[in-house]
């Protein structure tokens, strides 16, 4: 074990694993993420909290991440570049173990002209690469950026995100070998909806026996509408939802469309389980925790190992 | 060279109202290049400004003149004659230039009629194209000649983000992904091997974050 993170005992002991997304309030009320928790407490093996997510102010991912741990949920700290620069990102890894933060997820983040805050500078002092390579140098050498030794090594499990559907196609795959080779320990992708092309990222993968060096959990988001599925098909970036998703959920009537999206959410998670490679899903229920026990029980998945 | 934009009239009109005679001073460089302060603009503009104030009946003495380049002292010398009898100048140059005259002419208010905007390229008449941000230590040369810091919005240096799709940015359509460009390049040059190897963090100190920058060469100066 390289850390004390719950998560890692999952998928090292080869359990398929679960984890879910919170997305912090857009202010000061704890009762958000108190509510959200319960939803998602025993059913998920860990909990990401997503950081100032589509450019948008919310309460600090750090902050956010120690109230879930307070509330009995393993949280993953996700970390985007666009707001801080290495001497505040290695500030805030340091602050987030000690509050006992163990897993975090090395994000460049969305580019600041989605969000509510336009005219910011966009910082992208490292990327997300170079933020995986910081974390594992402090975790197994003891150093921040530049060599200096620290009093205290945050020892944290290292994730990143992959999206098998962005282009250029040919290099997703080499992309992924460069996050490995940097120190990511697990991969979240992008919510997958054409699980062909998944299927082909994931045989890429295994030839160049990257499976091996890393633990994938397949991103899965259901949807709740047509008109989410539209929007999402075309405004959030490197997103890819085969026409034939979108028009069954527009086939059925308004009031049943959350039901068929979840249909679908389960179905993923059954097709994507089947593919070899896979170790686990990254369930993101956006502003649906409430939701999450259900389609968990659905896919046969609610039980969570005991590590 | 540099490429800026003429400011909206009013804007300029707000900073340029107080004075009883201005002289309007373009430059003949690069942001003659970009169709934005040489001669020709400095004459549409002078008689632009003419004409507002024509119609409300107020008369400033406005003068135009241009010099070949408005950020070296050679040439700045070349209106000496002319500045005296102003109340203030007009500058049509980019910023450099602007502040440049105010380092010359330290009694006189210098006002920029320019939005400097950055490093291009001339791609075709009437498209000027940002590709360098003077980050003080040229990489070019492992990149396919295609700079990441410039023209990737997120200034990635280890590959594409998740959000480039059909060749284009996240940001919008009309940026080109920079990372698209560069993996095409190197592709086509049989050299896409330089991408696999980690690159570490930016040493951003060379760039602006070091403070303004200073070049002093001994066996250069008079």
């Amino acid at each position: 074990m390289k850390t004390e993170s719950r998560l890692e005992k999952v998928l090292r002991a080869g359990h398929f694993a679960v984890t879910a997304e919170c997305g912090p309030p857009k202010g000061s009320d704890v009762s958000v993420l108190e509510t959200k928790s319960a939803h998602l407490r025993g059913y998920v093996d860990a909990v990401n909290v997503t950081d100032n997510q589509t450019a948008i102010v919310r309460m600090s991912s750090v902050a956010a991440c120690a109230i879930l741990k307070g509330l009995g949920v393993e949280p993953v700290l996700q970390m985007v570049t666009r707001d801080r620069n290495r001497i505040a990102l290695q500030s805030d890894l340091f602050g987030a173990y000690a509050l006992g933060i163990r897993n975090v997820l090395c994000l460049t983040g969305d580019h600041q002209t989605f969000g509510n805050q336009k005219q910011a500078v966009g910082v992208f002092d490292l990327d997300s690469t170079q933020l995986i390579r910081t974390v594992r140098d402090m975790r197994d050498n003891g150093k921040i950026i530049g060599g200096e030794d620290i009093q205290g090594a945050p020892k944290m499990f290292i994730g990143a995100a992959e999206n098998p559907f962005a282009d250029p196609v040919t290099w997703r795959v080499v992309r992924l070998s460069k996050k490995i080779d940097a120190g990511v320990d697990f991969i979240q992708t992008q919510c997958i909806f054409n699980v062909d092309r998944f299927s082909e990222f994931m045989h890429q993968a295994r030839d160049m026996g990257l499976t091996q060096k890393v633990s994938i959990l397949a991103g899965i988001t259901p949807i709740k509408s047509v008109g989410m599925a539209r929007y999402m098909a075309t405004k959030v970036a490197g997103m890819d939802i085969p026409d034939e998703v979108i028009a069954r959920v527009a086939g059925v009537p308004k009031d049943k469309q959350a039901d068929e999206g979840i249909r679908i959410a389960v179905e993923t998670i059954q097709k994507v389980r089947e593919i070899k490679g896979v170790a686990g899903i990254h369930l993101m229920a956006i502003e649906w925790e409430h939701r999450v026990p259900e389609i968990l029980e659905a896919a046969g998945l609610e039980k969570r190992p005991e590590v | 060279m540099i490429v800026a934009e003429l400011k909206p009239i009013n804007e300029i009109r707000n900073m340029i109202d107080r004075y009883s005679s201005i002289l309007v001073v373009g430059c003949d460089s690069c942001v003659a290049e970009c169709a934005a302060g040489g001669q020709r603009e400095t004459m549409l503009l002078a008689a632009a400004l003419k004409l507002s104030y024509g119609r409300e009946n107020k008369g400033p003495r406005i003068t135009e003149a241009w010099l070949d380049r408005q950020c070296v002292d050679d040439f700045i010398d070349r209106i000496a004659d002319q500045v005296p009898e102003h109340e203030a100048i007009l500058s049509l140059g980019c910023g450099a230039g602007v502040q440049a005259l105010a380092r010359v002419y330290t009694d006189k208010p210098i006002i920029p009629a320019l939005n400097t905007l950055f490093i291009g390229e001339t791609q075709m008449r009437g498209v000027w194209q940002e590709n360098c941000l003077g980050c003080g230590q040229c990489k070019l040369g492992y990149f396919g000649a295609v700079c990441p810091v410039t023209r990737c919005s997120k200034k990635l240096m280890n590959g594409p983000c998740g959000g480039s799709k059909g060749g284009q940015c996240e940001v919008n359509s009309e940026i080109q992904c920079g990372w698209d460009m560069i993996i095409r390049r190197l592709e086509g040059l049989g050299e896409l091997d330089r991408l696999s190897e980690y690159v570490p963090p930016v040493d951003w100190s060379t760039s602006h974050s070091g403070g303004p920058r200073r070049v002093v060469r001994e066996d250069q100066k008079p």
